[in-house]
């Protein structure tokens, strides 16, 4: 079984998982996701490869903590095993020359976005980060991404970091200020709904990671089904990329939320057997 | 060769092994013991099993196996004719009436060793396979008096016994060949080849994409039909023969074929299976509450989901369940969601009973436990309510027309029948296409219109030098006893080729 190297809560909630993957490591490309699960009773999630280190053959993924799986995660402990830690899955996100490109991310996607702008920095093109945070004290990887990114933009909702607006209004006034070819948005289903449609009156190419629930990851159970330019696609093994201006996002968030009762009933469980 | 002759051949080898255990002086003394008016005379023994209102509320098993006793009067039924029509219909050529003479005789550890030979997944076919239209519909038993003998129910039985003494007994260990062999998906066809593979000498890995091995057998046949005991033995069984299972693997992501290669595989079979669901493309398939028939049993099966919360993932319910189809998988689904509590479960089928492709026991066992069947019934879309949660489906009723290339009439729209009937749990079980991760990762691969993998179904061959498949990658959508014949055909080649090099005369 695959062997924790570290787990650190990197702001309040949001935590890295570094875990020993020799072939993920070898094979995993920007945009990739890996299927985790916990415990040998867990759930099978979905989560975005945030790094990698070839050399020492690790992954790391960053995740928030909300429900039981996600809270399991962040019990772990270096040395510890995970049943499984399985990809790299999904389609590479095409990080090819294009010009300027907004790389947007929130929450987990702040650490998500940061082998993205790497790699679009590297084909040449000038990368924009922008990252959303609801209060300063969740800010991580600064250093990270600015080390990446020709500018660096915090959009927050405390003012601290000059701006008090979500993250569409300072998408708008980036857009303002210079010509963008591309966006690229990672985090949750709002933040990205929010900056597609943020971009589509200038129609500018928005591409999203979408993170529908899933099972298997690998096409079997079409689980994790969206509708893009009215057609079904697999989240899984289509995307997770796709064009944000044509995603069908009620259907998503819909989707999403399919078992938030049973969600809430599974933490209950959870937190009476681990903490009675 | 083509499919349908690959599949009629039996090899001289086979016919003269056979004829050499009929003229055995036991089997001559067992003929003789028995007057064949006797034999016919008694009827066959039923399969004992759970009450329906009793089992159609938990996950143990429907059958309950015969007893040793039964086992023997219904081998003794059996007339050990001179040219037996079972071996035939059997895909992996099963000697059976020697296995079957052999329960008669009461040897049933021999009679479990004598279909291992042919079968490394006894007590998987014994529960699952069609055998009403395999080896028990060529029994000359069954021409002469109208019922076969019960040559599945007494598989089970020999491989239930087997297991209950302690598990199949190890062969010496061979030579080893010093070949590395890959496998791709630790399903049907994979484990069996597998398994014939390690008993030649070669070293073999199985590379699964799940995390447990099994493929179909794990994720989407339930409990109830196939405890997941049977299975955690048959793979140890696999191990003490040497071969190393590589869970969490997926073949095409983790590495391609051609990374297996450089590793120093020498040779691939690829049976990663019909892993990806079809949908009928009607509105509303995306509603919530609408399931494709693999993610609903995977939830159940691989996951446990009917022990949530203890196991962390969830499914719905479901008050009213409608499941669309008339194969296996659809039996398999509805009667989980009676099992998971719905007051109503429906099977909706756009042909008629006798199109059904269900083996005739599921069907029944589903119709005892309190199923509806509606035939000739088509959804044509989902109405879902203001969380987008499926609500209804609107249906239209459907006629028998002109026969279509399958040999089965086609259902025709009756015009004006459309009628909505009130679901909260949909599951779609109308089959599944090949999954293309090893397709699209493996340049060269030739691939068919369907998605299938092209074998040459003599060797199952692929386009590629080393490469072989079977089972639904090749197949498109087949049964488990299917595949595993193409394991055994796939197994034989590659066996040649390992021993006789890439250039040797009998490989492709």
């Amino acid at each position: 079984m695959p062997r924790v190297i570290r787990r650190e809560r990197l702001v309040p909630n949001i935590h890295l998982l570094e875990v020993e993957a020799p072939e993920i490591a070898r094979k995993c490309r920007p945009g990739q996701f890996v299927i985790v699960m916990p415990d040998e009773r867990g759930e099978r999630i979905p989560l975005t490869i945030a790094d990698w280190d070839r050399e020492r053959g690790t992954v790391v993924s960053v995740f928030m903590a909300v429900g039981t799986t996600t809270r399991k995660l962040a019990l772990l402990k270096a040395g510890d095993r995970v049943p499984i830690f399985a990809g790299p899955l999904g389609l590479a996100s095409d990080t090819g020359r294009v010009g300027t490109v907004l790389c947007a991310g929130g929450c987990f996607g702040i650490a998500a976005i940061h082998p993205l702008a790497r790699a679009y920095k590297a084909a040449g093109n000038r990368v924009i980060v922008l990252v959303d945070v609801k209060a300063d004290y969740l800010l991580y990887w600064r250093d990270r991404l600015e080390a990446v990114a020709d500018a660096f933009v915090v959009s927050s909702r405390d003012g601290l970091y000059g701006g008090t607006d979500y993250v569409p209004r300072s998408v708008r006034d980036i857009l303002e200020r210079e010509t963008v070819d591309r966006v690229v948005a990672v985090g949750c289903t709002y933040l990205m709904s929010s900056i597609a449609e943020a971009t589509r009156p200038a129609g500018i190419k928005t591409l999203v990671s979408l993170n529908p629930i899933m099972v298997d990851g690998t096409g079997m159970c079409g689980a994790c089904r969206v509708t893009v330019d009215g057609r079904t696609k697999f989240a899984c093994v289509d995307g997770p990329d796709f064009d944000g201006h044509l995603v069908d996002w009620a259907e998503l968030y819909a989707r999403r939320k399919s078992y938030f009762d049973d969600e809430v009933r599974s933490l209950c469980a959870w937190e009476e057997e681990r903490f009675p | 060769m083509s499919e349908q002759e690959a599949k009629d051949r039996i090899s001289p080898s086979l016919a003269a092994a056979v004829l050499a255990e009929f003229e055995k002086d036991w089997r001559k003394e067992l003929r003789r013991a028995v007057p064949v008016k006797e034999r016919l005379k008694t009827g066959r023994r039923p399969m004992p099993q759970r009450a329906a209102d009793e089992r159609n509320k938990d996950f143990s098993e429907v059958n309950q196996g015969l007893s040793a006793e039964e086992a023997v009067a219904e081998a003794r039924r059996c007339l050990d004719c001179a040219k037996p029509g079972c071996i035939a219909g059997c895909p992996v050529r099963i000697d059976i009436p020697t296995f079957v003479k052999l329960v008669e005789k009461g040897e049933f550890a021999a009679a479990a060793a004598k279909v291992r030979e042919a079968n490394s997944l006894p007590a998987v076919c014994g529960r699952v396979c069609p055998q009403e239209t395999q080896c028990e519909e060529k029994c000359h038993l069954r021409k002469a008096t109208g019922v076969a003998v019960g040559i599945g129910n007494l598989e089970r039985f020999v491989s239930d016994y087997e297991r209950r003494e302690g598990g199949a007994v190890v062969p010496p260990p061979p030579a080893p060949t010093g070949r590395r062999v890959a496998v791709v998906g630790a399903g049907p066809s994979g484990l069996t080849v597998a398994g014939e593979l390690a008993r030649l000498g070669h070293k073999v890995t199985i590379f699964e994409a799940l995390h447990d091995a099994g493929g179909v057998l794990v994720y989407g046949i339930p409990e109830f039909r196939l405890p997941k005991a049977i299975l955690v033995a048959e793979v140890a069984y696999l191990e003490r023969l040497g071969v190393e299972f590589r869970l969490n693997f997926i073949v095409g992501k983790t590495a391609t074929i051609d990374d297996l290669r450089t590793e120093g595989y020498e040779a691939f079979f690829i049976g990663s299976g019909a892993g990806l669901p079809n949908f009928m493309k009607i509105p509303g398939e995306n509603l919530v509450g609408v399931y494709s028939a693999n993610e609903y049993l995977t939830r159940v099966n691989l996951m446990r989901a009917y022990d949530f919360p203890r196991y962390d993932t969830p499914v719905f319910p479901g008050r009213r369940a409608a499941v669309i189809g008339g194969g296996n998988v659809a039996m398999d689904s509805v009667r989980t969601a009676k099992r998971l509590g719905a007051e109503r479960a429906l099977i909706i089928y756009r042909r008629s009973r006798t199109e059904m492709p269900a083996r005739v026991e599921e069907v029944h066992h589903a119709e005892e436990e309190g199923v509806e069947f509606h035939f000739l019934t088509v959804p044509t879309r989902y109405i879902g309510d203001e969380h987008g949660r499926v609500k209804a489906m609107e249906c239209l009723r459907m006629e028998l027309g002109e026969p279509d290339a399958s040999g089965r009439r086609r259902p025709v729209p009756v015009a004006g029948s459309e009628f909505t009937a009130e679901v909260d749990l949909v599951v779609v079980a109308i089959g599944q296409s090949p999954n293309p991760l090893i397709p699209q990762t493996t340049p060269g691969l030739s691939v068919g219109k369907w998605g299938t993998i092209d074998v040459d179904w003599a060797t199952m061959a692929t386009s590629l030098p080393g490469v072989y498949a079977g089972g639904d990658i090749a197949r498109g959508g087949a049964t488990v006893i299917l595949a595993m014949g193409d394991a055994r055909t796939a197994a034989a080649t590659m066996d040649r080729r390992l021993r006789e090099g890439p250039d040797g005369p009998s490989t492709r």
